[in-house]
């Protein structure tokens, strides 16, 4: 199949053409009939992307199964996959039938709602598939609307508040990532990514407002990207608007945010900012570093006093990408890798506690921790499955969660020791959140009324956890099937990187003097 | 010889002499019976008009000395000028019949102000320039007041007249001084006398009071306080006229003005034009946030789009002539769907502009709802809508020419503005569910309207339906 990348990306898109063409009534039916249609097109997609997975060659670098084409205003269509990216695809296009699955029990306009998720799939697959600046801009950008939407109706109470708060925060960060874009084009004549990524964008220190910026262009070009992507990570202290859109979004909305679209900022890291804007990055890297042990430490500690179980696990998630900054950001092998691996394995785990507090918020109708307590007696497969999904949280061996964090924190460790112990003390933190939230709802004996006769996990619900108890498992077992597919790509990129900061010339200093 | 002449300007001949039949014709008939088929007839000739004009025109013709000029240009802008105003016609007919506007009249008013369009975006000349915008305008006074019986739409007729009469006055001085430094009112002239660097004091003064009372035509900043208040008095059907049609001839004149006569001194108008640019834009932005009325909104809105599509003319391009032409396309298909929503806001049978009023309207009619959703992100210029390509198209052409400040400032202007489109679909989608819901239903015409529009605005990605190709063809002819 030539356009391979293109059917995945567009099928969903496809699906969501026909529901909103083809699907009429209001009643029960009809909701039935759109369920069942999402349901098939992403779980179509995801099989079709299996042969993105098969037909990938982990040891060839660049960019493979590319497709071109010329588009309007002398912009190209242009989509491929490398090493870094092709398991965000696969992450994505895996997710959705099971963010299908677990919407099951929408009620409330169920074909927009469908509708609304399929174009979130394509616009996130555009994303990681993109290789040309604009088309990339413009499914980042796109993915807005859906959300915004998802989070507005379907939203629990303060919906109106957070959708707005979501929409502006990235809206605005996006918009200086925009003019960082058109400049690039100034600069290079080229929007097209795999050329952008060998160009040399100029280092030479420039002064503005009488201050003088350390590596020119790049710097000023990595910020713009940086103010983009830190929202989308999203990164201390631009993070606030993330617990807000969790808890009023849906829970399918919450998986999906947790899941995909924050590996977005972690992905825009590793494709501009890292290769594109090395010297920028190398300057910079401090400032991310410190940026990033604070949030670890900082929101692991607002975790532990929330009383609301999704805020909590978001703030976890903010925690967790915390080392996916500081990984990409040491700029070696085993940070990078790490980086990567940790935000692939933070889709699973973090999906899978969205899901965990989605069931007993279905049965209960409240997020308060308060209102828990005991739930194993009721509850014993779902205990069992919270609980795998909370040391896979905390980052138990054995679980995909421990070779994010072990990995990242190795490589930030030959960068700078200090910001690893910082970090490291987050480990222990997030050992307390999580297992203090797990004894809270599970433990203890069953005394509230309501939850007496609260039921165990039905079948769906089982199957909706199968297999992302499977990806965790098999992942922290057996690292390498993610890790030999990245491998080759993050070295690639890591000695790309190593020789533009060597080769660069910061007016007589190099750039480790001029950190100093 | 006089022969040749009156071909190249037929189509102009025929829409006129069409006009002055239906007025006659009205008069000694039926007067207002005979409107709603005037509606349709009118119409019918502009559209005829316009695929003639866009299929058998070719080359550049130049008719009376120079004097009117038929070019890939002209043509490019006249076929715009020419569906739009059909659109707008058979869009208003049932709200018009409906409030009891409707006079003969108005067809007749709306296809002489058209011949107007259609000769301003031809003219060679001084002469011809203020020939057509005169008559453009006259009539666009008259109908803006065409609710005689309401304080409002009288008010804004004469706001208009009186501050339209102020800016003619700019021009028309503006274009005397060019006539008096350049000795000749040809724009084939007037670009000898103006060549780079050379710009004479009187010159350069005249340039400036015409562009001017351009910007008063294309209501860019400081010259837009007219807008608000006539687009928000004059019946809607009139405000949808007036935020298309004219639009496009002022804009289209305003370019063949400052390259056709003052291509040679692209430096001297370039910086004043990116000035009413980046006014425009952030006044547009920022004054709406506050408005509740739907029409004074889109008022506001369209002064920040001119600003927008003024970008392209300040990069003084074929590039951005292009990229302005193309913005304008798009600006007045996002703005015939809109309006087409707003005539269909309704209550009681009376017409309803208050935006809060739309609460929950998503739950109602989710696919109108939808329409209406994909126009508003549009509007916003997010991607991957056809607003948005409009704005990147102005954003390369002034980036080509290094004018980095302003992509910064539109960037900027724009993330400002996509607040208060996102507050309708705000109010359409997570508002109050309000007892007083808007009248369903509604004229199928209005919903073709509104679906096509919003169709466009997701499709026309893939190719932009052709018109970049018409495009760069009209702006090479224009600019070389």
């Amino acid at each position: 199949m030539a356009n391979l990348l293109s059917i995945v990306t567009f099928l969903p898109a496809l699906a969501a053409l026909i529901l909103a063409l083809f699907l009429r009534g209001g009643d029960a039916a009809a909701d039935r009939n759109a369920k069942w249609l999402a349901m098939i097109a992403t779980s179509a997609t995801f099989v079709i992307s299996l042969f993105i997975l098969f037909q990938f060659d982990p040891a060839n670098t660049g960019f493979q199964m590319v497709e071109e084409g010329s588009w309007i205003m002398g912009l190209k269509y242009k989509m491929g996959v490398d090493g870094i990216s092709v398991l965000f695809v696969m992450l994505t296009t895996f997710m959705m039938p099971l963010t299908i699955l677990a919407s099951w029990g929408v009620k409330t306009r169920v074909k927009e709602y469908m509708i609304a998720f399929l174009l979130l799939e394509t616009l996130m697959l555009g994303v990681f598939m993109a290789l040309d600046l604009v088309l990339f801009y413009l499914f980042f950008e796109a993915g807005l609307i859906p959300m915004f939407l998802i989070i507005g109706i379907w939203g629990g109470k303060e919906r109106i508040y957070a959708s707005f708060k979501f929409f502006l925060y990235t809206f605005l960060g996006s918009v200086l990532m925009l003019v960082a874009i058109v400049a690039m084009y100034a600069d290079a004549g080229t929007l097209d990514i795999p050329t952008l990524l060998t160009h040399e964008f100029s280092t030479a220190g420039f002064s503005v407002l009488g201050i003088h910026i350390v590596g020119g262009l790049q710097t000023m070009l990595w910020l713009a990207f940086f103010a983009s992507f830190a929202v989308k990570m999203p990164m201390w202290p631009v993070h606030t608007w993330l617990p807000d859109a969790h808890v009023q979004a849906p829970t399918a909305g919450s998986v999906v945010l947790a899941a995909i679209l924050l590996k977005m900022g972690g992905y825009g890291f590793l494709r501009f900012s890292l290769p594109m804007f090395p010297v920028g990055s190398e300057v910079l890297a401090p400032l991310v570093f410190w940026m990033s042990a604070i949030a670890i430490v900082y929101t692991s500690l607002v975790a532990l006093v929330q009383e609301d179980m999704k805020k909590l696990i978001a703030y976890s998630s903010v925690a967790h990408m915390g080392y996916v900054t500081l990984g990409i950001f040491s700029a070696n092998q085993q940070g990078v890798d790490g980086a990567i691996f940790q935000m692939i394995s933070h889709g699973f785990v973090s999906g899978a506690l969205f899901l965990c507090v989605g069931v007993i918020y279905d049965r209960m109708h409240t997020r308060e921790i308060d209102a828990y307590g005991g739930l194993v007696n009721r509850m014993p497969a779902y205990a069992l499955i919270f609980m795998f999904f909370t040391m896979a949280n905390v980052g138990l061996p054995g679980t995909s969660g421990f070779i994010g964090e072990f990995l990242t924190m190795m490589g930030i460790f030959q960068v700078n020791t200090w910001v690893a112990a910082v970090a490291a003390t987050g480990v222990i933190l997030s050992a307390a959140y999580a297992l203090w939230l797990y004894r809270r709802v599970v433990f203890g004996d069953l005394i509230k009324e309501s939850l007496k006769t609260i039921q165990d996990m039905n079948t769906r619900e089982r199957w909706t956890f199968a297999p992302l108890v499977v990806m965790t498992l098999w992942l922290g077992v057996y690292p390498a099937a993610a890790l030999d597919i990245i491998g080759p790509s993050v070295e690639a990129l890591v000695n790309h990187y190593d020789t533009a900061v060597a080769a660069a010339d910061l007016g007589g200093s190099t750039v480790a003097e001029a950190n100093h | 010889m006089i022969s040749a002449d009156l071909n190249t300007i037929l189509p102009e001949l025929l829409l006129s002499v069409y006009a002055m039949l239906a007025l006659l014709g009205a008069v000694y008939t039926g007067k207002d019976k005979l409107a709603p088929a005037l509606v349709w007839l009118t119409a019918a000739v502009m559209a005829i008009l316009a695929l003639w004009i866009g299929t058998a025109g070719s080359g550049t013709t130049a008719a009376f000395h120079g004097m009117f000029i038929d070019d890939a240009f002209s043509r490019f802008a006249k076929v715009v000028i020419l569906v739009a105003a059909a659109c707008v016609l058979v869009m208003g007919l049932g709200f018009m019949q409906k409030t009891k506007m409707l006079k003969f009249e108005y067809p007749v008013l709306v296809a002489l102000s058209t011949v107007g369009m259609m000769v301003m975006v031809s003219s060679g000349d001084l002469m011809t320039l203020y020939m057509g915008l005169e008559l453009m305008s006259l009539a666009l006074y008259v109908v803006a007041s065409l609710r005689r019986d309401s304080e409002m739409s009288t008010e804004a007729g004469l706001k208009y007249f009186v501050l339209g009469a102020l800016s003619s006055g700019m021009l028309l001085y503006g274009a005397s001084l060019t006539y008096g430094f350049a000795g000749t009112t040809l724009f084939s002239g007037i670009i000898n006398a103006a060549s780079e660097g050379h710009l004479s004091l009187g010159l350069l003064i005249g340039l400036v009071l015409m562009i001017s009372g351009f910007s008063f035509k294309v209501s860019a900043v400081p010259f837009h306080m007219w807008t608000p208040d006539v687009y928000q008095g004059a019946p809607t059907p009139v405000t949808a006229f007036f935020a298309t049609a004219p639009k496009v001839a002022a804009m289209a004149l305003f370019a063949r003005v400052m390259h056709d006569a003052f291509g040679g001194a692209v430096a001297d108008w370039s910086q004043v034009v990116a000035l009413i640019a980046v006014l425009s834009m952030f006044l547009g932005s920022i004054a709406a946030i506050g408005q509740t009325n739907i029409k004074r909104l889109m008022a506001y809105s369209s002064i920040a789009h001119m600003g927008y599509a003024l970008i392209g003319l300040a990069a003084g391009t074929e590039a951005g002539v292009q990229a302005m032409l193309i913005y304008m396309v798009i600006y007045v298909t996002m703005n015939v769907g809109t309006f087409a929503f707003i005539m269909s806001m309704s209550k009681d049978g009376q017409p309803v502009t208050d935006i809060r009023a739309l609460g929950m309207y998503s739950k109602r009619e989710p696919g109108r709802a939808l329409a209406m959703l994909v126009l508003l992100f549009s509007l916003a210029g997010v991607p991957p809508l056809l607003g948005f390509f409009a704005k990147l198209g102005v954003w390369q052409a002034a980036i080509a020419q290094d004018m980095v400040w302003l992509v910064v400032a539109s960037a900027i202007a724009s993330a400002i503005g996509a607040f208060y489109y996102l507050r309708i679909v705000f109010y359409m989608y997570f508002g109050e569910d309000r007892e007083d819901a808007l009248d369903a239903g509604g004229s199928p015409i209005l919903w073709g309207f509104l679906a096509v529009s919003a169709f466009v605005m997701v499709a026309g990605v893939v190719n932009l339906f052709g018109i970049e190709g018409a495009a760069a063809a009209a702006a090479a002819t224009l600019v070389n």
